[in-house]
């Protein structure tokens, strides 16, 4: 079996548990929703600044949604005791980390393609642009790569559902602050520096995913 | 080891602490009486000769705690640990200090307490980061365990620091730019100099003074968890066997009666 099909395996795993149970995705979705609505109240958000303090609203939604899911998900798993299953198979830790990765990047992306457009309505923001889809698929690696490392690590803990943002957060600030501005350049149609923006975010998912995939393995190795 | 003789007697321990007391009384003595009064700032500035070193020791701390993590999480010696929790504590305490002193500072020469400038950002978030390294350890129950995951903070905490620097960098940077190492030599009189290489001697020796200390009280309580186990489980050992005695016993007693 090739590494490939290893983490593809996994991704498979939580997709049909996904399928079958509905538990992550509807209650992330209804939670980036709500946030948006009350977040139009907390800021004006209909005037002509409306697109720097609509991107930060978004992310702010995103993030929330995606510490929910990531906690549900080991949650489920930990209960279960599904997760000590997956530790036993024979593969490399850094697969299981891989796999991991990608299903919880698939459950927040199908959140976001669901909250965009009802953004884009609400708000009158232009949210149909290539690049806007590069930065939220950036921006949600760089936060499920930690993500997944943290919530792991919180669920053995006594707090798990307050330890998940206390490690996430500080942590993941260089990854929010790049997306934040590319996602703001992107609504303002000021593209001249967002290439940079762009790179930086990409730098660093790469540093974090590298660290992220070289510590897994002692994390889970009980 | 006697108590008095661990926490007291050993020749570090002594040597260090009378290398602080002497250091600090001169670096106190240099920065409220030797050092020139800044001509700009006024008596504020004297607030330099503590917030420089303290932030020193703030990096120097953390990166031991790096070192000490990834020394952990390869070698799997407790005594690595007993270093990277010492020397975070330590780290801790002195990075809210040059948070707090930062805003003295700044009150009075900007005008506010708090500007979101990239290093005072970087240096909140590093507080917040270590206190997450605090609070993971304290929130798990199996010692091993807490001290694999704060390695891991530990690690990722450190290797962030540049990274949220570079970050938030790209704001408007309001810090004064760096004038003891700026190229063609420090724009500061000697007197202002050698108060400051006084001052951080003091505090690197007032450091290390502090982690000696700090993991001499580590190597107690680890040692004392150690053998809280080991007789819990002496205690669970004679009651079973107490136990089995009893049962046996009372079978021999039976057959004889039958």
């Amino acid at each position: 079996m090739r590494n490939v099909d290893k983490i593809l395996a996994i991704v498979w795993k939580d997709l049909l548990t996904e399928v079958r149970s509905r538990e992550l995705v509807i209650g992330m979705l209804v939670f980036s929703m709500l946030t948006i609505v009350t977040f139009n109240f907390a800021f004006d958000l209909t005037g002509v600044e409306r697109a720097p303090s609509g991107a930060g609203a978004l992310w702010v939604a995103f993030i929330f949604a995606s510490l929910l899911g990531l906690g549900r998900a080991v949650a489920l798993e930990r209960d279960k005791g599904s997760f000590d299953g997956l530790l036993l198979v024979p593969v490399d830790r850094g697969m299981i980390y891989l796999g991991k990765l990608l299903g919880n990047v698939i459950f927040i992306t199908a959140v976001q393609l669901v909250t965009i457009p009802v953004f884009g309505a609400l708000f009158d923001l232009p949210v149909y642009q290539p690049m806007l889809f590069v930065v939220l698929f950036l921006g949600t690696l760089g936060i499920a790569g930690l993500g997944t490392l943290f919530s792991i690590m919180a669920a053995s803990t006594r707090a798990r559902e307050v330890m998940l943002p206390v490690l996430l957060f500080p942590v993941a600030l260089p990854v929010v602050i790049s997306t934040v501005r590319a996602t703001t350049l992107v609504l303002t149609d000021r593209t001249e520096s967002l290439m940079q923006w762009v790179n930086l975010l990409a730098a660093f998912d790469a540093i974090f995913l590298t660290i992220a995939f070289l510590v897994f393995d002692r994390v889970v190795e009980d | 080891m006697s108590p008095g003789g661990r926490f007291g007697g050993s020749l570090t321990g002594i040597g260090l602490a009378i290398g602080t007391g002497v250091t600090m009384i001169v670096a106190l003595y240099m920065m409220f009486l030797y050092a020139p009064q800044d001509s700009m700032q006024g008596p504020v500035q004297r607030v330099f000769y503590l917030h420089l070193p303290m932030a020193w020791i703030a990096y120097l701390a953390f990166f031991i705690v790096f070192v000490a993590s990834i020394a952990y999480l390869v070698k799997r010696n407790r005594r690595w640990d007993q270093i990277a929790r010492s020397s975070a504590e330590v780290g801790l305490v002195f990075t809210t200090l040059v948070i707090i002193t930062g805003s003295l500072w700044g009150r009075p020469i900007w005008g506010t307490f708090w500007e979101w400038d990239a290093r005072l950002t970087t240096t909140l978030i590093l507080w917040f980061i270590y206190l997450g390294y605090f609070m993971i350890r304290a929130y798990i129950s199996d010692q091993e365990r807490a001290m694999r995951y704060a390695a891991v903070v530990g690690i990722i905490g450190f290797i962030d620091v540049p990274i949220i620097h570079m970050s938030v960098r790209w704001w408007r940077t309001l810090h004064p730019e760096p004038i003891v190492t700026q190229s063609g030599g420090p724009a500061m009189p000697d007197s202002m100099i050698y108060t400051l290489s006084v001052s951080m001697l003091a505090f690197t020796l007032f450091f290390f003074y502090l982690v000696y200390q700090k993991m001499l009280i580590e190597q107690a309580k680890d040692e004392l968890a150690d053998y809280s186990l080991a007789m819990a489980d002496a205690e669970a050992d004679a009651r079973t066997n107490q136990a089995i005695q009893q049962h046996a016993d009372e079978k021999s007693t039976k057959g004889v009666t039958a």
